[in-house]
């Protein structure tokens, strides 16, 4: 009877070990596509308007202000998605396209651009 | 830091767009009278005046050049063997060579040609539209039975050149007659035109040449709305040959991610008339040489 509960307890810390390093590496992997979101001309192409402090991204523009504090000036991760999504809500006249009323990116390539800019 | 970079510009390139759409969505009603040019011409005017203090009004003709020294240096440097020289030379040839029937583009136009480049585009009243230069180019060669040459580079632009240089340092004095309701529309609709939000990007002329202008959008500087328009057709290294004011927009327009509109299409030579306005006061200096 112990013996069985023991295996139990192991089978399920594996498991949810294993979940864990899933679910990291599902993150690793959107970081990575948001990187690529944020630098590529054919995807997001944000570095023609805002530098961040990513070594990768060289010769960034400055329309718009730099990538920076955004946990601190995010918490609520949700408003910095609706930013990128529609930037037009908080500024009818804004610059920044609105990527994803105009099916520039697509709703995975935002979250994972969102995740990417959301660490620095 | 950088974040407070620019913010006053920004403020007042909002009152600016107020002020403009405010007058643009008004007359969308036809209203005419509220159309006012002048007050536009000397609202850019002001603007850049306060925006960039240091700049002469006069040195706008040089587009991007007036602003930043960086690239001034180098475009100086390209203009000490201007790289138009041969599509001058060319040009003067065309111009000058009789059409097969004996007829001349001098006959054409209103002083032989010489020194006219100031009052282009205008708006024909007898035609109800507005006249580029390039436009009765050719018309002039299809009334001498020849064939029109493609808009946007080759010998079309190298005439153009050539009629601009023969007018280098006279003032544009574009006119939008003010009881003729037809050209007001034309006005009004190419300033709708530069300010209007297109393309899936949804950017405007205005938000890289206004707003924009002097600020990096990557590695490349927009150069101010003032001014934009005097120094063409142009000689742009990326092109590596001389190109039309059209050919420029339709690289610009596809900058918005939208379906570029024909050269001499109506919008466009409606946006060519509003931006040439706006230049009034200031001398032609085309053909130039631009980055
Ligand atoms: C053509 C210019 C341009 C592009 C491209 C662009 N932006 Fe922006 N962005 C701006 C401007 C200008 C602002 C300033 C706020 C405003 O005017 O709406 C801004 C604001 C922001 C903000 C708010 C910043 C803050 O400090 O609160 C975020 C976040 C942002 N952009 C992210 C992005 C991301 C992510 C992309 C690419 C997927 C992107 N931007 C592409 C111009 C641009
Ligand atoms: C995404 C930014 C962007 C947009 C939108 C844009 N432009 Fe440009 N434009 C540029 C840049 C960058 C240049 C090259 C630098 C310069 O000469 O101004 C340029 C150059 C030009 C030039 C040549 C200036 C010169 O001195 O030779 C003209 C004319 C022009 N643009 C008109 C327009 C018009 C009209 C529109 C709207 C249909 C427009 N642009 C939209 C970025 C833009």
């Amino acid at each position: 009877m112990l013996k069985v509960r023991w295996m139990t307890f192991v089978a399920v810390c594996a498991a949810l070990l294993t979940a864990n390093t899933v679910l990291a590496r599902d993150e690793a992997a959107l970081i990575v596509l948001g990187q690529a979101v944020f630098l590529e001309q054919s995807k997001g192409n944000c570095i023609a308007c805002h530098a961040i402090s990513d070594p990768q991204a060289q010769l960034a523009g400055n329309q718009g202000p730099p990538i920076f504090n955004m946990k601190l000036r995010y918490p609520d991760k949700r408003l910095l998605r609706a930013q990128v999504w529609d930037a037009t809500r908080n500024n009818p006249l804004t610059l920044m396209p609105p990527f994803g009323k105009h099916w520039i990116l697509s709703e995975h390539e935002i979250d994972a651009v969102v995740e990417y800019i959301y660490q620095y | 830091m950088l974040n407070f970079r620019k913010v006053k510009p920004f403020q007042g390139w909002i009152t600016v767009a107020l002020l403009l759409c405010a007058t643009t969505s008004v007359l969308a009603d036809a209203s005419e009278p509220l159309i006012d040019p002048e007050a536009d011409r000397q609202a850019l005017r002001a603007y850049y005046l306060k925006r960039f203090p240091g700049v002469d009004i006069q040195d706008y003709i040089n587009g991007i050049y007036a602003l930043d020294a960086a690239s001034r240096e180098q475009w100086q440097a390209l203009e000490e063997f201007p790289p138009y020289e041969f599509d001058l030379e060319a040009g003067e040839a065309l111009f000058n060579t009789p059409f097969a029937n004996g007829q001349t583009y001098a006959a054409c136009f209103p002083n032989g040609g010489v020194s006219i480049r100031q009052h282009y585009p205008y708006w024909n009243a007898a035609e109800g539209r507005v006249k580029t230069l390039e436009l009765e180019i050719n018309e002039c060669r299809e009334k001498n039975g020849e064939q029109p040459y493609p808009w946007k580079k080759g010998p079309l632009a190298q005439i153009s050149a050539y009629m601009a240089w023969t007018s280098r340092g006279q003032v544009f004095d574009i006119k939008v007659p003010a009881d003729d309701a037809g050209a007001l529309a034309a006005y009004a609709a190419g300033k709708r035109f530069f300010y209007a939000k297109r393309g899936q990007l949804n950017l405007s002329c205005a938000n890289c040449h206004l707003e924009g202008s002097n600020i990096f959008i990557r590695a490349d500087l927009p150069g101010p709305a003032l001014g934009q328009t005097t120094h063409f057709p142009v000689y742009r290294s990326k092109w590596g040959e001389l190109g039309t004011l059209h050919r420029r927009y339709e690289g610009c327009h596809r900058d918005t991610r939208s379906d570029p509109l024909p050269p001499q299409s109506d919008a466009f030579r409606n946006l060519e008339y509003f931006q040439t306005y706006m230049s009034n006061g200031l001398p032609v200096n085309g053909p130039g040489a631009r980055k």
